[in-house]
Order: C-alpha cells, then sequence, then structure tokens
C-alpha cells in the first residue's frame, strides 16, 4: 500500500521522509517537481502522478505538499483520505499543521507515523487510540520532561485498540461533565448576474465537543429530521437506530470530533440572506473602469449578517483601484490582482456600498468579463435550513451534565455572477 | 536540492562523504563494512554514541530523539547502528519505540548487525501481554533480513493461532511482509492466510484480506467459506479494511453470480429488433425466430441470496465519513448491482465531491465513466457540477465533461446558458475546453446543432485568440457533418485567415476551405494565394494544409491555380522540415500528370476528394469502466502494477453451495436474537483476552510440536462439519460410557459456582476436584486424540492458575459437546460453532459500564441480522393470574371491536407444532360485526398459520372466542396478518412471548438430569439472581416460574432445589431450568436449552419474573 511519505514545503524541500517498507530514494520526488512545474498553480497539481517504477498521490494542505509513493494498485481515495487523516491528526498534536510546527515535533511526527501505518497499511487511525500511545507534547509536559527524562510515549499500553468501540478511550473521567454541540450550515450558491440564484444548496455539519466520563450513551434527536436529504456519520453513530426512527444514538469519542454531514434535501428552497448590486464596467477607451458594489440584507431573518467579505479576483490588466467604502475596509494586492473588502457587520438601515475607480494598464484590451464576487458572511444562533435539536439524552451514566447546541449559518462557495 | 542538504550537513562530512554524495545515493547506498566511513564519521557521531552508551534514559532518549530527527531529515545515520542496536532492550518505552523506528529503517543494510536484535524479539513473542506480543512480531517481521525468514515464518505461523485477536491481527500484516521479503514462501503463507480468513473477528478480518490481495488475489475458493461472514462483519470492521475487503468482494462476486442486468440488455436487444422490424419486413420473419432464440435464453433472473446480502450490507457504508468507504460502496454498486438499484450511489457521490479539492478530483473521473453508462442517475443533481470561478483548472474540465455527459434533449438549454458564463472566464484553458463541450452536444444533440454553430461563430470574432481558434476547430468537426449548409460559415471562416494567427485553427479553416472549395469556388483560389505569399513564414502544420488545399484545388479548378500550385509545391520542396518536403514530392507525383507517373495518379481525385467521414466526438471516459471504478488504473486509465482485472460475468452461476456454511433458516433467527449476548461477549473481550494472555506464556512456553498438535485439535473441532460423520460412529460406541460419566460431570460443575462464592475451598477439596475433573476429560478425551493432548495440556495449566483456566476447559468442553452434537443437527450445527468464539459464560459480574454498552450496542448490532424487524424479547410482567391476556386490537382503533388474544397452553388440538392461542373477539358497538376472518398472513420463512373458521356473525354486545394455531419455529418472531371484518381490515400481529413456545414435558428426576448431562456447556446458560421480596416461598417461585414459561415442574429431591421441563412447541427440543435457592435471597438459575436463543430470552424473563 503506501511506501513512503514525503513532506515538501512550498519552497521545494523535502523536509520530511518516512519510509513503510524499503527505503524509495527521494528522486521520486523530481516527477512531482516536474509536474507541479507545468500546473504553474499549486492547486492544479494533479493528485496522482504515474511516474515509470511508482506512482505519487499527493495532496497539498496549509502550504505542505505530503506526497505519498505507491508501487501498486490501491483506491486513491484509500490514499488521499489517509493523508487528511494525518493531516488532522497534526494538526489535533500541534495546533496546526505548519512546516516549523512538524519540524520542532518530529520525533512525535515520526511516532505518529509509526503507528498510523504498518506495512503501508492503515493501522491506528483514531485520534484517542494515538493519543493513548503517544501524548501531545504540552508546554508543561515538555518543561516536565526535560528536568525527569521521563517521555510523551504512553506508559499504559493502548487497550483502546483492542476495544469494540476503539474510537473511545477508557476510564474517561471529568469533573464538568460537558456536551456541546455546533451546528454549522453553509449556503452553497451561485447567484446570476440579475441575482436571480442559479444554484444553491445548504449543507451542515454538527461538530461536538464532548467530555464526559465513563462511558455514556447519548441520543440526538432533532425536531424535523426529514429535513435532512443526505448524511454521512462518525462511526459511532449507529446507523440503524438512525434508519429507523431518525435519531443519532452513538458512544462519543471523548473530546472534540465530527459527529455528522449532513445536506438539506434540494426541494426546499434556499433562503439567500443577502442580495448584491453590482456595476462594473470597463471603457472602451481610455485606460479606466468604473466599480460600483452594495452589498444588502434580503431577507429579514431577525439575525443580523456579520463578518461580511467580498473578494474579487480582477482581471489581469487592472493595475489599481481607487475605491471609497462607506462602511468597513477594502484592500487591492496589485499583485495578485484580488480586492479584499472587509464589510464586518451589516447594518439594515445603512446599505454598505464601494464605489470607485478601476485604472487599468494602458494600451491593453478591455476585459471581456466582469470578475465573479465571492462573499461570504456569518449569521449567528441561525440554522438556515430550519434544522433544530430537539433533545438529547444520556443513558449509562449517573451523572448530569452540562448539554448545549449553537447553531452558526455561514456562506460557504457563495460566488455573484456579474 | 538534495545535493544542497548534503552540503549544509557536509560540515562534518569529510571529503570522501561530499564525493561520494555527487554520485547520487549518499545516503543509503553505503556498505558498513567499506572502511573509512567507520573511522571518518566516528567523530562526527562521537557524543551520539557516547549519550547511547550511557546509564541514564534521558541521555539515550535526547541520543535517540537527535537520530531519528536525523533520519527524519533522511540523512545517514547508519554508522550508528551498532551503538543504537545494543538498546533495543531498553527498559525505557520511548527509547524502545524509536530503536524500533531505527532499527526497522537501517536493518535491511545492516544485516548482520541486525541479527544481534532479534533475540530480543523472539523473547517479546512470548511475552504474556499480548500487546507486546504484537509490537515485536510488528518489528521482527519489519526487518527485512533474509536470513530471519524461518524465524518469521515461525512467528507468524504462531501468532496466527494467538489467542489475541490483536496478535493474529498482527500476524496478518506480516504476511505480505514476508511475502515481499521472500515470494518462494507463498504457499505457507496461503495456509496461514486460510487460517485466518476463518477468523469471526472484526479486528482480523480487514488486515487479513489485505494480505489475501496482496498475496494470493488469484485464490478466489478461499473466499467461499468466509464470503457470509465477511458480508456480516463488514459495516463492524475498521474503515480502512472495510475499503480493502469491498473491493475485494467485488471480485468475488463477479465471478460467482449472474448479471443482475442480463436480462434488460436482451429485452433492449429484442426492443430493437422490433423497432427495425416493423420498418423492414422481409426480414421479420427471421427477426421473428431470433427474438424466440433469445426469449430462450432469457431465463427468468432470480437473484443469488449471497450477492443480494453483499448489496444489502454495503449499502449502509455509502453514510461513511470515510470517502475511500463511500466510493468502495458505490463502484461495487456501480459493478453489480441491478440497474433499478445503480441510483442511491449518486447522491453519495455528490455529497463526496464537496470535500478536499483531491478527493473531489477523483470522484469527478469516476463520476465522468459512471455519467456514461448511467446518465440517469445523476441527471438529478445536474446542478451540483455547476462550475464556480474558483474551482481548479482541472476540476473545471472535470465538471465540464460530468456535465457534457448528462446533456440531452431536455436539460440542454439549461446547460448550453451554463456555458455560456464558462465562455467569458479569465481561464482561457477552461474555456477552450468548454467550447470543445458545446461542439461534443452539438454532435450528440441534433436539436441544438445549429444554434451550437451559430454561437461559435459568434465567438470567431472574439478577442482572444485562443478562443477563436478553439471555436475554429471545433466548427470544422461540426462543419463536416453537413457541410452544404453552412457555404456562409466557411466563407466568413476564410476572412480569418487575415487576422488569426494560431497554427491549429489557420490549419483547420484551410483544410475545411480545401475539402469544401466547391462551396465556395470563388474565395478558395484567392485564399490560396494569399498563403502561397506568406508560405515561408507559417508552421509546418499550416504548410502541410497549404499543400493539401493546393492539391485539392489544382484537381478541382486547374485553370485557376495551375501556377500557384506548382509555386507552393516549389517552395515546400526547398523547406527545412521533411515532412513538407516529402509532402511535397508525393502530391507533385500525384498530382502533375508526367510520363513517369504510375497508375495511382489516376485516381488522385479519389484520393483526395473522397467523402470523409464526420468525425466522433468521443468522451475520453468512454469504456473506462472495464477498468474497476475507484481504482488507480481507472485514474490513470492504465493498469497499474498489481492491478486486478475485474472478471466478466459468469454464463452460468457457478454452485452456490460452496458458500455454505449455514442453512439460510438458521441465519435470521440466530443472528437476531443472539445479538445481545455477542455484544456483551465482545465488550468483554479486552477482560478476556487479559486473562488469556495471561495464560498464554504457558502453552507457548511449550515446545513447539505441542503447539502445532494443539492448533490441529483445535482447528479440528471448528471444522466440526466435516468430520462429523466419523464421530457419530464413534458416538454411538461411546454413549454408554458417556451415560455413566455424566451425573459426576455434572456434580462437578455444580459445586463450582459454591465454592468460587464462599472462597473457603481447602486443599484438600480442590484436588479431589481437579482429580475428578480430570477424569472427565480424560474422559472425553478417548474420543479424539488430538483432543486430547490439549485437554491434557490445559489441565496442566490448571495447577498453576485454577480460576484462570477454568473458563478455559469449560470452553473446551463446550466445542466437544458441540462436535457431538453435530450429528444430531448438522444444519444447525455450523451456526452453533459460529458461537464458540464468542461464548457469553454470562458472568454476573460484567461491570455495569459494560452492561451498558451492551444494551446498547444490540441495537446496532443488528446490522448484522438479516431481517429488519426489531429484537423482541417481549416482557412479561409476571402476574399470578396463569393466563395472561395480550391486545389483539384496542377497542378504539378496532372502531368498537375488541380483539384480545391470550395463549391457552393447550396442546393445540389442529397441530401439534402449533402454539393454541385463543382469540376472544367483543363487539362493543351496536351494529352487528360481520364476517370476521384473517387475511393475507405475512409471516416469516417456515412459519405456518392454521386460521381460526370465519365468524359470520357477532352481535353487538356478545363476545365470542375461537383457537387459532400458530407454528413459530421455535422462535419469537411476530406472526402478522390483517383480522377482516366485512367492512374493514386491520393490520395486526401475534408475538409471542419466549415461554409460550413450549409445552410442559414430564420426566422424572433422573431422566432430567441425564438429560441436562447432554445440554452442558454453550447450551446451558445459568445467571446469579436475588429474589423478590414477594418470592420466597416454594409456592411463589413454582407459580412465577410457570407463569412466565409452559413448563411442567420436575419432582426434585432437595428441597432448594426446583427443576422445570418442557419442550420447544415446533422442534421438540428439550427446555430444562433449574432454580436454586441460597442463603438469604440469593438464587441460581440455570436453564438448559439446545436452541441457544430460546434458552437466553427464557433465562431473561424469569429472571424478571423471579426478582420483582
Amino acid at each position: 500500500m503506501i511506501h513512503s511519505l514525503f513532506l515538501i514545503n512550498s519552497a521545494g524541500d523535502i523536509f520530511l521522509e518516512k519510509h513503510w517498507k524499503s527505503v524509495v530514494s527521494r528522486s521520486v520526488c523530481d516527477y512531482f517537481f516536474e509536474a507541479q512545474e507545468k500546473a504553474v498553480d499549486v492547486e492544479n497539481v494533479p493528485p496522482v502522478i504515474p511516474t515509470p517504477h511508482h506512482y505519487l498521490i499527493s495532496i497539498y494542505q496549509d502550504k505542505i505538499f505530503f506526497v505519498a509513493v505507491i508501487q501498486t494498485e490501491v483506491p486513491p481515495l484509500f490514499v488521499i483520505e489517509f493523508l487528511h487523516r494525518v493531516v488532522e491528526m497534526f494538526r489535533d498534536y500541534f495546533g496546526e499543521c505548519s512546516e516549523a510546527a512538524i519540524k520542532e515535533n518530529v520525533v512525535t511526527v515520526y511516532e505518529l507515523l509509526e503507528e498510523m501505518l504498518d506495512n503501508g497499511f492503515p493501522l491506528a487511525t483514531e485520534s484517542n487510540i494515538l493519543k493513548e500511545l503517544i501524548r501531545p507534547p504540552t508546554i508543561l509536559r515538555s518543561v516536565v520532561n526535560s528536568i525527569t527524562g521521563s517521555s510523551n510515549v504512553g506508559e499504559t499500553l493502548p487497550t483502546g485498540q483492542l476495544s469494540i468501540i476503539p474510537w473511545r478511550r477508557a476510564e474517561v473521567k471529568y469533573t464538568n461533565n460537558e456536551a456541546y454541540f455546533d451546528v454549522v450550515e453553509e449556503i452553497d450558491a451561485i447567484l446570476d448576474k440579475s441575482g436571480s440564484t442559479v444554484f444553491a444548496e445548504i449543507q451542515g455539519v454538527i461538530d461536538a465537543s464532548i467530555k464526559l466520563s465513563g462511558m455514556p450513551d447519548l441520543t440526538l434527536s432533532f425536531m424535523n429530521p426529514r429535513l435532512l436529504d443526505d448524511v454521512s456519520f462518525h462511526p459511532c453513530v449507529r446507523f440503524k437506530r438512525w434508519e429507523s426512527e431518525r435519531v443519532l444514538s452513538f458512544i462519543p469519542p471523548d473530546g472534540n470530533f465530527r459527529l455528522m454531514d449532513y445536506q438539506v434535501s434540494s426541494q426546499n428552497l434556499v433562503a439567500i440572506p443577502v442580495y448584491v448590486n453590482h456595476n462594473i464596467n470597463f471603457k472602451e477607451s481610455g485606460s479606466s473602469g468604473r466599480f460600483d458594489v452594495t452589498v444588502g440584507l434580503k431577507q429579514n431573518m431577525g439575525k443580523s449578517v456579520e463578518g461580511v467579505i467580498m473578494t474579487v479576483h480582477m482581471p489581469k490588466v487592472v493595475l489599481n483601484m481607487n475605491l471609497t467604502p462607506t462602511q468597513g475596509t477594502y484592500t487591492y494586492d496589485p499583485v495578485t490582482k484580488i480586492l479584499t473588502w472587509d464589510i464586518g457587520k451589516i447594518n439594515p438601515q445603512k446599505v454598505p456600498n464601494l464605489k470607485g475607480v478601476i485604472c487599468l494598464q494602458s494600451g491593453a484590451p478591455k476585459p471581456e468579463e466582469n470578475p465573479n464576487l465571492n462573499i461570504q458572511f456569518r449569521i449567528q444562533q441561525l440554522a438556515v435550513s430550519g434544522i433544530k435539536v430537539n433533545r438529547l439524552d444520556m443513558f449509562g451514566e449517573k451523572y448530569k451534565p452540562f448539554k448545549g447546541v449553537k447553531y452558526v449559518t455561514k456562506a460557504g462557495k457563495f460566488q455573484v455572477r456579474t | 536540492m538534495r545535493k544542497a542538504e548534503a552540503m549544509s550537513a557536509s560540515s562534518a562530512y569529510n571529503d570522501e562523504k561530499g564525493a561520494s554524495s555527487n554520485i547520487g545515493e549518499p545516503e543509503y547506498g553505503h556498505d558498513p563494512a567499506s572502511g573509512g566511513i567507520f573511522s571518518s564519521d566516528y567523530k562526527r557521531h562521537d557524543d551520539l554514541k557516547e549519550m547511547l552508551d550511557s546509564n541514564k534514559d534521558s541521555l539515550k532518549l535526547e541520543a535517540m530523539k537527535r537520530i531519528v530527527a536525523m533520519i527524519a531529515r533522511g540523512k545517514n545515520a547508519s554508522d550508528l547502528f551498532p551503538a543504537v542496536v545494543k538498546n533495543v532492550a531498553c527498559k525505557n518505552i520511548e527509547v524502545k519505540k524509536l530503536v524500533y523506528v531505527y532499527l526497522v529503517r537501517y536493518a535491511e543494510e545492516q544485516q548482520d548487525l541486525a541479527l544481534l536484535s532479534i533475540s530480543t524479539f523472539q523473547r517479546g513473542l512470548k511475552d504474556p501481554n499480548q500487546l507486546i506480543r504484537a509490537s515485536a512480531l510488528r518489528v521482527l517481521s519489519s526487518i527485512r533480513v533474509t536470513i530471519i525468514i524461518p524465524i518469521m515464518m515461525l512467528a507468524i505461523k504462531e501468532a496466527a493461532s494467538d489467542m489475541s485477536p490483536y496478535v493474529r491481527k498482527t500476524a496478518a500484516h506480516a504476511i505480505p511482509k514476508l511475502y515481499s521479503l521472500d515470494p518462494d514462501q507463498k504457499d505457507q503463507l496461503i495456509e496461514v492466510i486460510e487460517k485466518l480468513l476463518a477468523d469471526k473477528t472484526t479486528l482480523v478480518a480487514g488486515s487479513v484480506v489485505m494480505a489475501f490481495e496482496e498475496v494470493c488475489p488469484e485464490r478466489i475458493d478461499l473466499i467461499h467459506k468466509n464470503y457470509r461472514k465477511l458480508c456480516n462483519l463488514l459495516i463492524d470492521v475498521e474503515e480502512w479494511g472495510q475499503v480493502v475487503i469491498i473491493n475485494m468482494l467485488t471480485r468475488y462476486a463477479r465471478t460467482q453470480f449472474l448479471n443482475p442486468n442480463h436480462n434488460e440488455s436482451l429485452l433492449e436487444e429484442s426492443a430493437e429488433k422490433e423497432f427495425y422490424g416493423s420498418d423492414e419486413e422481409e426480414k421479420e420473419e427471421k427477426d421473428e425466430k431470433e427474438e424466440a432464440a433469445a426469449l430462450a435464453k432469457r431465463k427468468p433472473y432470480v437473484m443469488d441470496p449471497d450477492h443480494r446480502l453483499l448489496l444489502r450490507n454495503t449499502k449502509p457504508l455509502l453514510q461513511s465519513r470515510n470517502a475511500a468507504v463511500v466510493m468502495a460502496v458505490a463502484q461495487l454498486y456501480f459493478h453489480l448491482a441491478p440497474k433499478a438499484e445503480v441510483g442511491v450511489i449518486a447522491k453519495a457521490q455528490v455529497r463526496l465531491m464537496r470535500s478536499h479539492s483531491e478527493v473531489q478530483y477523483v470522484v469527478l473521473q469516476n463520476v465522468a465513466t459512471m455519467s456514461i453508462k448511467r446518465r440517469g442517475m445523476f441527471e438529478p443533481y445536474l446542478k451540483s457540477f455547476y462550475i464556480r470561478s474558483t474551482d481548479p483548472t482541472q476540476i473545471k474540465v472535470l465538471k465540464l465533461e460530468v456535465l457534457t455527459n448528462l446533456a440531452n434533449e431536455t436539460n440542454i438549454s439549461i446547460i448550453l446558458r451554463e456555458f455560456q458564463t464558462y465562455i467569458k472566464s479569465m481561464d482561457k484553458d477552461f474555456v477552450a475546453a468548454s467550447i470543445q463541450a458545446i461542439g461534443r452536444c452539438a454532435t450528440n444533440i441534433g436539436e441544438v446543432r445549429d444554434t451550437c454553430l451559430n454561437g461559435l461563430v459568434q465567438l470567431l470574432s472574439n478577442r482572444d485568440e485562443l478562443v477563436v481558434a478553439e471555436s475554429v476547430v471545433v466548427i470544422k468537426k461540426l462543419l463536416q457533418m453537413q457541410p452544404a449548409q453552412h457555404s456562409d460559415i466557411i466563407k466568413h471562416m476564410a476572412k480569418l485567415t487575415d487576422s488569426i494567427q494560431v497554427p491549429m485553427a489557420r490549419a483547420s479553416i484551410l483544410w475545411l476551405i480545401g475539402e469544401y472549395c466547391e462551396h465556395v469556388p470563388k474565395i478558395a483560389p484567392d485564399v490560396l494565394r494569399k498563403m502561397a505569399k506568406s508560405f515561408t513564414n507559417e508552421e509546418d502544420i499550416v504548410k502541410l494544409q497549404i499543400i493539401n488545399l493546393a492539391a485539392k484545388l489544382y484537381l478541382t479548378n486547374s485553370k485557376q491555380t495551375k501556377l500557384l500550385t506548382q509555386y507552393v509545391l516549389n517552395l515546400a520542396k526547398y523547406d527545412q522540415n521533411y515532412d513538407i518536403r516529402d509532402r511535397a514530392r508525393f502530391i507533385r507525383q500525384l498530382i502533375v500528370p508526367t510520363e513517369k507517373s504510375g497508375v495511382l495518379s489516376k485516381y488522385a481525385k479519389k484520393l483526395f476528394l473522397a467523402l470523409k467521414p464526420a468525425p466522433v466526438f468521443e468522451s475520453p471516459f468512454k469504456d473506462r469502466d472495464h477498468f474497476q471504478l475507484g481504482s488507480l488504473s481507472h485514474l490513470l486509465n492504465a493498469k497499474a502494477t498489481g492491478y486486478q482485472e475485474l472478471p466478466a460475468w459468469p454464463d452460468m452461476a457457478p454452485d452456490p453451495s460452496v458458500r455454505n456454511v449455514e442453512v439460510k433458516e438458521a441465519v435470521p433467527e440466530w443472528t437476531k436474537c443472539s445479538s445481545r449476548e455477542k455484544r456483551k461477549e465482545k465488550v468483554e473481550k479486552p477482560f478476556y483476552s487479559d486473562s488469556e494472555g495471561g495464560s498464554g506464556p504457558t502453552e507457548s512456553a511449550d515446545s513447539e510440536s505441542e503447539l502445532e498438535l494443539e492448533s490441529e485439535g483445535g482447528s479440528g473441532s471448528e471444522e466440526g462439519g466435516s468430520g462429523s460423520g466419523s464421530e457419530e460412529s464413534d458416538e454411538g460406541s461411546e454413549s454408554e460410557k458417556e451415560k455413566k460419566k455424566k451425573p459426576e460431570k455434572i456434580k462437578v460443575r455444580k459445586t463450582l459456582p459454591e465454592s468460587a462464592e464462599s472462597e473457603q475451598s481447602g486443599e484438600e477439596e480442590k484436588s479431589v476436584r481437579k482429580r475428578k475433573e480430570r477424569n472427565a476429560n480424560s474422559e472425553s478425551s478417548s474420543e479424539e486424540e488430538e483432543e486430547s493432548s490439549s485437554e491434557s495440556s490445559s489441565s496442566e495449566s490448571e495447577s498453576e492458575e485454577e480460576s484462570e483456566s477454568e473458563p478455559e476447559t469449560k470452553k473446551k468442553k463446550k466445542k466437544i459437546s458441540l462436535s457431538k452434537l453435530a450429528p444430531k443437527e448438522p444444519k444447525k450445527e455450523v451456526s452453533l460453532l459460529d458461537l464458540d468464539d464468542f461464548i457469553p459464560t454470562p458472568s454476573p459480574q460484567v461491570t455495569p459500564v459494560n452492561n451498558i454498552v451492551s444494551n446498547s450496542l444490540a441495537t446496532d448490532l443488528q446490522g448484522l441480522s438479516l431481517t429488519d424487524s426489531a429484537l423482541s424479547p417481549t416482557m412479561i410482567s409476571p402476574s399470578f393470574s396463569s393466563v395472561k391476556t395480550y391486545e389483539l386490537l384496542h377497542r378504539i382503533t378496532g372502531e368498537g371491536l375488541a380483539v384480545e388474544y391470550c395463549f391457552s397452553r393447550q396442546p393445540c388440538s389442529l397441530d401439534p407444532h402449533m402454539v393454541a392461542v385463543q382469540i376472544q373477539f367483543s363487539n362493543n358497538t351496536d351494529t352487528e360485526a360481520k364476517s370476521l376472518r384473517i387475511q393475507e398472513p405475512k409471516l416469516m420463512s417456515g412459519m405456518r398459520m392454521q386460521e381460526f373458521p370465519e365468524i359470520e356473525v357477532l352481535a353487538p354486545g356478545e363476545t365470542v372466542t375461537v383457537i387459532m394455531g400458530i407454528d413459530f419455529c421455535d422462535s419469537t418472531q411476530a406472526a402478522n396478518f390483517q383480522l377482516c371484518t366485512q367492512t374493514r381490515k386491520f393490520y395486526v400481529s401475534i408475538q409471542p412471548p419466549v415461554g409460550e413456545l413450549m409445552m410442559p414435558a414430564f420426566m422424572s428426576e433422573s431422566e432430567f438430569k441425564k438429560e441436562q448431562g447432554h445440554l452442558m456447556g454453550m447450551n446451558e446458560i445459568s445467571e446469579k439472581l436475588t429474589l423478590g421480596e414477594k418470592c420466597q416461598s416454594d409456592h411463589a417461585i413454582v407459580q412465577r416460574v410457570t407463569s412466565t414459561a409452559n413448563l411442567s415442574r420436575v419432582p426434585c429431591g432437595s428441597d432448594r432445589e426446583y427443576r422445570f421441563a418442557a419442550k420447544t412447541v415446533t422442534s421438540g427440543s428439550l427446555v430444562l431450568v433449574t432454580v436454586v435457592t441460597k442463603e438469604g435471597m440469593a438464587a441460581q438459575l440455570t436453564v438448559n436449552c439446545e436452541k441457544m436463543v430460546i434458552g437466553t430470552m427464557l433465562v431473561k424473563d424469569i429472571l424478571q419474573a423471579l426478582s420483582q
């Protein structure tokens, strides 16, 4: 299966290598660099690159390429999914997955990789098991370790690996027992020139942060489970119960995890909370253009829309932009040609507007098309689909936990065509 | 860059090292023996070596950390090998682990030195702790040193029969490692794989299938026996194992089952034939014959239940969070499911597209292939493939591909509108791809061809040259389909030659004009004139087309173009490019007649102006589905090393009985009802296996030969089914002996719990018991010699740890009793054997935590069950009335008709194998209820029902009682049926409490003991309980037990013991219940029953009745 792994930074340096079978020379990465050069953009590097003797399967996360070397047939998604798990694990352990963090914790990284694969086949990928085997580094522990010479390899044997609920540690104890759920929904939409919806859908996730002692068995039910069209679950969720009763019944992992992903059935009309009026044009003669964009609230849902940011990839010929916002601040990066307008919270009375002049490269033909506007926003305390958690019941433990549910709606890939 | 790194480190490297790094393989290729390196590097790693040699763990750890950091950066640390390997037995776990990391990395290069470490691992293999055994095996098998192959082989074999599933899993992982080291071991390894495939734990399943795929994917025959088990375990296997198993099962199913879509494809064919047939009447007769033949071929397709099992058990995994699992299920459905069912995978695939862009890329590739074959599947999700300007180009192009595949007459207008916006994108590569997509839509859908063509012509005036060029190329292809109608477009394009510079586009225009010069007779020579002028400055492909154009014009219109052609050909003759020179010579010979010109020139016109077939726009994903979807080979569209071809469906289904390990009827019952026990057992496993680990060393310390024997013995009893024939005869001869010894055995067993409780078992008693037990052991061992060796070995271990060996011997006995049972009930036998891995030995000391898990998990274990209806242990609240009535139809739902039923406990007069159910109708309305009867009983297979005679009239206020009989097949499945009156139908169901599935059996005390002796081991379930307050008197106990279940009391000498007996109604299996009261409120309940499911449920019910 997975033969070797190389981590490559944006400068093209291989800063970590790990082999699970016999050693593969790092020169194999030359094929990757070749492909990278050809692709120009990092995002266009093909995830699978065949070379004469190996296949390279890579992912790009946090400015690092994770390049896995494969020798024989293996489902590409298997490798890609695994590499993403590695990234998640690094984030879980070190708080971030940067080159600096990996270099700093290189021994822990190596120990992790050693446990995650055996002979290239995944062995332990559950965060709860790994944390029993290898304790995440903390400042306190590293100080203690350096004094006492003790290690961050767990002394106890990972019994979780043997259990049928491998995702949960045994003997969890908390003084404050809490179970919090975040229902986060994202609106993916494409609006056309006139503002009508070409495509819109709502997808959501339920992230859980569970700190409960013992072996709690939780049941989460919804007021309106019918809204959920397509779902995927953490392995802890009992699928049969979902099928028959539409409740989520599970013994949770300890700590933070994603309980479920869902999509709201497409029949429901998606309420688009904002509208965008735009007037962008480039003059035929002369090297300038006009830019006038207004972002406003469309439906008043009784909640304020905040964190509104608009980003625009301007055409290459745009040299600079001279604009005045009525609210928030804007920046234009003449190198990447990205205009960012940070609006903040939209006030229903005062509609934010950004207006001004576009300076074009003189002599160049005017751009043929107007750039698309990408919008981000956030609405607290609202799940736009209307999904509501009804109740959370706990069985199997006697204490009374604190429970809480938070709703947030965000813009996903929200694009306005102009 | 590697060089750079080597340089940066080279401050300490000596010259020699630097030199070798220039050669190319500096880090890895070192031969440790080739002097120099040692001496020079000695200085460099001096400090590290010192630290490693020190006594302080912290220093060692620090040194190892630095070394591992070196390895991680790809630097060579091989010269430290001797210093590091010394620490392999270090006490500090982290040091040890880092040494392992080092060892695995460098052992291959330093084989001799690596041997020093082997003994440590060999010791580790015998460690009582399963995790240490596993990790020793893991490192041992990862060291790629050929000398130790025999040791590895031995270790793997040993570990494959380890008690701990975790060690067995590690053994499975080790198999491919050894195989890659020495492929000659294949045969032996296959044996181990075969053994591990029979393993019933989810922990092992994924790993062993992975080993199977790497070592012997062609040995599909090994899967037969394990197929159903794998299907059933699948949902509980860890995600990575699921992927491997699903992919393997896809291949398996392709070889074993029939194509579920076979008939449909035949139908389609014949439908087409009919269609054509009506056009051409002469052919009709022939067609009819063909059709008849096709019909004959078309047998009614019935899906193999195993095929169905696979589809059903994989479907829930579409909801996995792991994209690889979802894709694996999707490809399984695509390759194996009937057309009508494939649709379910579309939604999951669309969901995957919201994941990371790499996942999106792979999924889109697969969707592209699927959407060609099954377009309808993705049509509802058309909009999910719309393209955003922020998508990476490679994703955009793939989405475009899918959109094009999905286009049809109904949605083409929406798609074209979408394409229109894409054409304006800033990403020019993407625009080019969009134009090609439009071209493909235009060729595929005739209705929009003109619209598309017009649209593309408009693009010709686009400012971007790339766009124009791409349009020209596409238009050229489109025009070829119907050139006559589009001479004005050709004219328009001719004008473009002045402005357009992209060679491919120019070449296309020239080719078009040449090809259709008859449609533009005036313009063509003029274009040639212009081209002749600029010939020398053109690109090669354009030059070739100019020559072509000249040749064609010369042939059609030689008067005007003769000189021009000569001129062009002369220019070409001296061109730098030999292709062009060649072409020029060749064409001159063909078209310009000379004396020497051969026969060919006569045909010049035919050669050049032949009608060319219009090009077909083909998706690059067409026919890619001959690769298994989701595979690397599919993605690359080329066979990757190690790819296993997806076999074609067989014409005739191979014998399905090869998969028979259990009879189908037994399956649902067993999996359902036992799920509770199973769960409990599973949870307890870590707990068990610890104690197993404890007793491990005594076994593994034994000589190998003994071990082998034992494993043989184990497998012997596991495969009881095959050996049952011979055993039967054995049994006959031995039955007498057994009879004598059996009571003794029982005594032994009975004394056990007591002594465990009171804890006052003196040495004497112990030894007596032991002797007795040994007797029992040796007795049973006379049946099978191999068995005896295992027995004796276990009884040896007894002397060390009494309490631990107890369950083990018990287990062994259970096995024996099982194999004895085998001949009696060959059908059941295997499913019984399945249990032996999870014998619950229901211990009351299960920790509360575990209990909870078991209860709650019981529900999701239903994933394993084959039927969807829920687990159904109906609770009976113990009542003192002898007969409890249940409501079948409430007065209100029944619109005034109330129906109650009770189990009358009378032998059913209609059929002795049926449970008599007394049904009482009462009419609470003020009108007559007419013709009350039963309709459409829906029963599980094997169940039967004897309906009561129709009640013609039920007067208001009146009550009528009837008896009906139901054969529940000894299961608590509900019997569902409709209760009809003249006007209404009510869906009702009768679900029997387990206690009603039996009828009293009368026997003497000695008979009871004898029968109980037969039903030991797995068939015995005992539970401790505390009697309820109101349940102290003899009378109350008997009353409660008999009201819970239809049992008869068996006389008994002791006044603290109560015995009851019954037979199940359908199969007549004995059910024996013993209640022993003890000091205070304590009591012990024992149920012996061949049907463990019934036994388990009965224990539960009686327990509840007694403790309330």
